[in-house]
């Protein structure tokens, strides 16, 4: 009705018209009717009564005549118009209830950014559901290596991948003068960019020829590289660059959205080089990404290249037994470690805007009771129902908006904020923290939050209104069954409340206990005052382990010549790293099938174990007598003399190799309890440690004693070490202790205790408040109850019992329900937790019962205060108040 | 005073409709009109008369102007239209089959 639309418009305009013309039209109906009935015998007063009484509610008649014409815009902006002055005429009610919204909007969309970036685009290829990573796997490695006879086997004899290609982790000195710099690198086959379907924007891919030996040195720079490094010049292309004292020519630079997130702080990318290692099939330093075949499922592509592997193991038992294959989507090996934490916190998160909403919901409530008068007035002046209820939802449409526009303010500040939290060392493998930010997700889900939010927020008023009497509301003293409503209302959110926060701080319970217990492993060595360095020497000037060895003399001496230094220590690997560089050994003289025995091996310095504190047990340490050329000594961790010499003194016991080559075997001199060379979390594994300068490997580490505080000496070292040798490549310096901070185990546990902690002492201190709230307005609409039973002579005592009653069982009753949310949600996220929790049970009992001790004392006080202003009321007044 | 029935619902449109068939009138005027040829039986509240007048003006059924009465008072007459005289004998027919239909059921025995 176009028409119709056009006349509506009109009467908009000309609303002051309309509404002089409504007014003459109903004068003049009322003038005469009063004229009629004074023609009946009517007196003029009585008349025109009359008339007044049989024409009824004018205002009302000309609002609903208006409504019928008007725009509902124009009403409802009246609503709004009144709503924000409801709002200002109470600031701390409209505050509180915007802050809480803002808060528990502001947090859950932050969270949810980070979930949007890491889990809904895992990984920034084309068609990444067909993108597979591939392992080797043995009864020990869930996902170890691939050799490079067996990778080019695996991409023969496979029928389910389109492209099969593996990369590898490496290390280069980035030569600039006289001075290094050891930057992360990575090899990859020549394939492996179109594998993942990945061109670079600069230049070109390499050629399939560039990863055979003899190939000419190529290399691919990073974006992140091309820009630092070269300034983002496009006439870097056939440029060379100087890695670890090879020349390199530049072929392409990658674009910078398409980060390979294991190796995100690699910089330089070139084809494998055909080493050593890569003539072993025991040789597995490769990882493997596949394309699955159009129709092919992960399982499919799993068992084809378990079957090939089962090929291998016939054809090669010495190298293949025991190798299987595995594979999983490669966007989750991207972000497998990060989902059980992520969806920890989103629900987190979620409990926590719950009871936000909740909270504010029951502050509505609290307020509708006490505009109980104003609505029974705008109810008598003409009001309907229907516009009260609008009255309402506008409100509650207010604050959800309100609440959501100061919430994404909020996200927009918190992401980047929490995102600068992590390591620079792990952001590099978290690419998708450049994602973390505003996008449509997070839009969408920002406003599918306060449409529920504003849901909620007008249905509880609704409700209220719905349930009362009006009527009521004019008479004073109204407190009848719509205070019981209110009661019975209000206590059932608080024990919602009560109930998601019992749910919280029983998981922030469990989360830093965790965390607790993670940082209390026994390292197996003392943390405090060591600082650490790593150091890539060029293995071009250190060839020989002769050559090593004066370098690691000098350092030795040099170092802890230097003020504040207690002992220096050399090592292959720092401690608390991973149970990497191992070894398979056969013990001389027992019966050997084949099995894999594989332990952790060390290298190190005489001074090491002393510098690290670690304890002997049994027999000595390495001394500088295991230096010389002869027969080599080890010691071999706790771990290792339980496992293979259960019983037995392992001091002059031998290990050697798989075929026990006479080079190979070495004789146990000592046993130390276990130093924690792997991740925290993670078990110990045998290991054994053998001296340092007796093999001349060009990476190594070197831990620092001080005397007192170890931060400070860092420069120090590194000058030092660059006075030593200006090519050296010195990197990672930080203390011990910044070193286990920094890991990515620890960071998230941390990430995870403090969040939810934080997550669980808001939700505590809202539900409190607003269990605190039901029990005082319970008590201020009893006052008069309360003065009665004081005047019948009912005690102090007795009143302090009747209103903590109230409070114990309402916080009794959201304890219980909460326990039992635990004890369902520990069940349903059973393996999420087993991720999440460390050494923690999810039922673990100390914590609950901690959680009900602080939820209890809570509880106490917040029905104390009240109880006591109740037991304070004078009875006479009470009385005759209302 | 016993309650005077109610309009039956939706039936007050054509009510005013019909009223208007027979020439224009102000508010009042249709308000008397219904009362005295349904013989004081059905009034029209002013409540919801003036509010349905809205109604009729915005489907353009009627239109209204200011025009003086016979007491040279200023006032608000409303005049059928075309497409007001086309809506009224399409609501009384409807009005007759509903009726029809109710007499059916209502005249049937007891006994079923």
């Amino acid at each position: 009705m176009p028409r119709a639309l056009f006349r509506r418009l009109a009467l908009l305009l000309h609303r002051n018209r309309f509404r002089s013309e409504m007014d003459e039209e109903m004068a003049f109906h009322r003038e005469q009717a009063e004229k009629d009935l004074r023609a009946e015998g009517l007196n003029e007063e009585n008349a025109r009564y009359a008339a007044a009484r049989q024409f009824g509610n004018l205002s009302r008649l000309r609002e609903q005549s208006e409504q019928i014409v008007a725009f509902r815009i124009e009403t409802i902006f009246q609503d709004l118009h009144f709503a924000f002055r409801q709002l200002r005429r109470k600031p701390g009610f409209a505050l509180a209830a915007i802050l809480i919204l803002a808060l528990g909007f502001g947090i859950s969309v932050t969270i949810f950014g980070f979930v949007d970036a890491a889990l809904l685009h895992p990984i920034p290829y084309p068609h990444p559901d067909r993108l597979v990573a591939l392992y080797e796997v043995t009864a020990q490695l869930p996902n170890s290596g691939i050799s490079r006879l067996d990778y080019e086997d695996w991409k023969r004899r496979n029928t389910t991948l389109s492209s099969l290609d593996v990369w590898a982790y490496s290390s280069h000195l980035l030569r600039q003068g006289e001075t290094s710099e050891r930057v992360s690198t990575a090899l990859a086959s020549s394939g492996f960019f179109h594998t993942l379907g990945v061109q670079p924007i600069l230049g070109r891919d390499f050629l399939p020829s560039e990863d055979l030996p003899g190939a000419a040195n190529v290399v691919m720079l990073t974006y992140a590289t091309w820009q630092k490094r070269f300034g983002g010049r496009a006439d870097v292309i056939g440029q060379s660059v100087n890695l670890s004292d090879d020349s390199y020519t530049i072929i392409g630079v990658l674009p910078s959205d398409s980060i390979f997130a294991p190796r995100g702080n690699g910089e330089f990318w070139m084809p494998l080089r055909g080493d050593e290692c890569e003539k072993f099939r025991e040789c597995r330093d490769l990882l493997g990404v596949g394309r699955l075949r159009n129709g092919v499922t992960v399982t499919q592509a799993e068992a084809d290249l378990k079957r090939v592997a089962a090929q291998l193991e016939a054809q090669y038992p010495g190298s293949n037994r025991g190798q299987s294959a595995g594979a999983q989507l490669l966007s989750e090996s991207f972000i497998g470690d990060y989902r059980p934490i992520l969806l920890t916190l989103l629900g987190g998160a979620g409990l926590l805007l719950l009871i936000a909403c909740v909270n504010v919901a029951s502050l509505l409530l609290v307020r509708s009771e006490s505009r109980r008068r104003e609505m029974a007035v705008r109810g008598a002046l003409g009001a309907t129902r229907l516009r009260l209820l609008r009255q309402f939802v506008t409100e509650g449409a207010l604050l959800a908006v309100a609440g959501c526009a100061f919430g994404t303010a909020f996200a927009s500040v918190a992401m980047p904020v929490l995102a600068k939290q992590v390591p620079t060392q792990m952001a590099g493998g978290m690419p998708f923290l450049h994602r973390v930010g505003f996008t449509a997700h997070t839009a969408f889900f920002a406003s599918g939050i306060a449409l529920l939010a504003f849901v909620l927020l007008s249905l509880m008023p609704a409700l209220w209104l719905v349930g009362v009497n009006l009527r009521d509301g004019l008479s004073e003293g109204g407190n009848s069954a719509a205070g019981r409503l209110w009661r019975r209302m209000g206590a059932n959110l608080v024990v919602v409340e009560l109930m998601v926060a019992v749910t919280l701080l029983a998981g922030a319970g469990l989360l830093v206990k965790s965390f607790y217990r993670l940082l209390h492993v026994d390292p197996g060595f003392d943390t405090s005052h060591l600082a650490t360095v790593m150091i890539q020497a060029p293995g071009s000037r250190y060839v020989n382990n002769q050559q090593t060895m004066v370098l690691f003399h000098e350092i030795e001496q040099r170092l802890s010549a230097l003020p504040g230094v207690v002992s220096v220590g050399l090592t292959s690997d720092l401690p608390i790293q991973c149970n990497c560089n191992t070894d398979r050994i056969r013990i001389p003289g027992r019966p050997y099938n084949g099995e894999h025995n594989e332990i952790v091996r060390r290298e190190v310095s005489p001074g090491y174990m002393a510098t690290l504190r670690t304890r002997l047990l049994r027999g000595r340490m390495i001394t500088e007598a295991d230096d010389l050329p002869g027969p080599m000594a080890v010691v071999i961790n706790e771990s290792m003399a339980r496992k293979y010499f259960p019983g037995e003194d392992p001091i002059g016991k031998k290990l050697g190799d798989l075929v026990l080559s006479p080079d190979s075997l070495r004789e146990v001199v000592g046993v130390i309890a276990d130093v924690h060379e792997s991740g925290l979390d993670e078990d110990i594994w045998p290991a054994e440690y053998s001296s340092i300068h007796r093999v001349a490997d060009t990476g190594f580490a070197v831990a620092v004693r001080t005397a007192d505080e170890e931060k400070t000496i860092l420069p120090e070292i590194v000058r030092t070490l660059h006075q030593i040798d200006p090519s050296l490549g010195v990197f990672h310096e930080m203390t011990m202790q910044e070193w286990i901070a920094t890991k990515p185990t620890v960071v998230l546990h941390r990430a995870s205790a403090w969040l939810i902690g934080g997550f669980a002492v808001m939700s505590l201190v809202l539900s409190i408040v607003g269990l605190y709230s039901v029990i005082a307005y319970a008590v201020s609409q009893r006052r008069r109850e309360i003065g009665v039973r004081m005047a019948l002579g009912a005690t102090r005592r007795s009143v302090y019992v009747l209103v903590m009653k109230q409070s114990i069982v309402l916080a009794a009753t959201g304890l219980v329900l909460g326990l039992v949310c635990v004890g369902v949600v520990s069940m349903l996220l059973r393996k999420l937790l087993a991720h999440v929790l460390f050494s923690v049970s999810a039922r673990d009992t100390p914590t609950l019962i901690a959680v009900v001790l602080v939820l209890g004392v809570a509880a106490v006080i917040a029905g104390f205060l009240p109880a006591r202003r109740a037991a304070s009321v004078n009875p006479s007044e009470a009385l005759r108040a209302d | 005073m016993a309650k005077k029935p109610d309009l039956l619902p939706g039936t007050l449109d054509m009510l005013i409709l019909r009223t208007l068939a027979r020439g224009p009138l102000h508010g009042y005027g249709i308000a008397l009109s219904i009362r005295r040829f349904s013989d004081d039986v059905l009034t029209v509240e002013e409540g919801s008369l003036y509010p349905a007048l809205q109604r009729l003006l915005l489907a353009e059924w009627v239109k209204a102007e200011w025009k003086m009465t016979e007491t040279n008072r200023r006032a608000r007459f409303y005049t059928l239209t075309r497409l007001g005289r086309k809506q009224l004998g399409l609501e009384i027919s409807q009005f007759e089959q509903m009726i029809a239909a109710i007499g059916r059921v209502l005249a049937t025995s007891e006994e079923v």
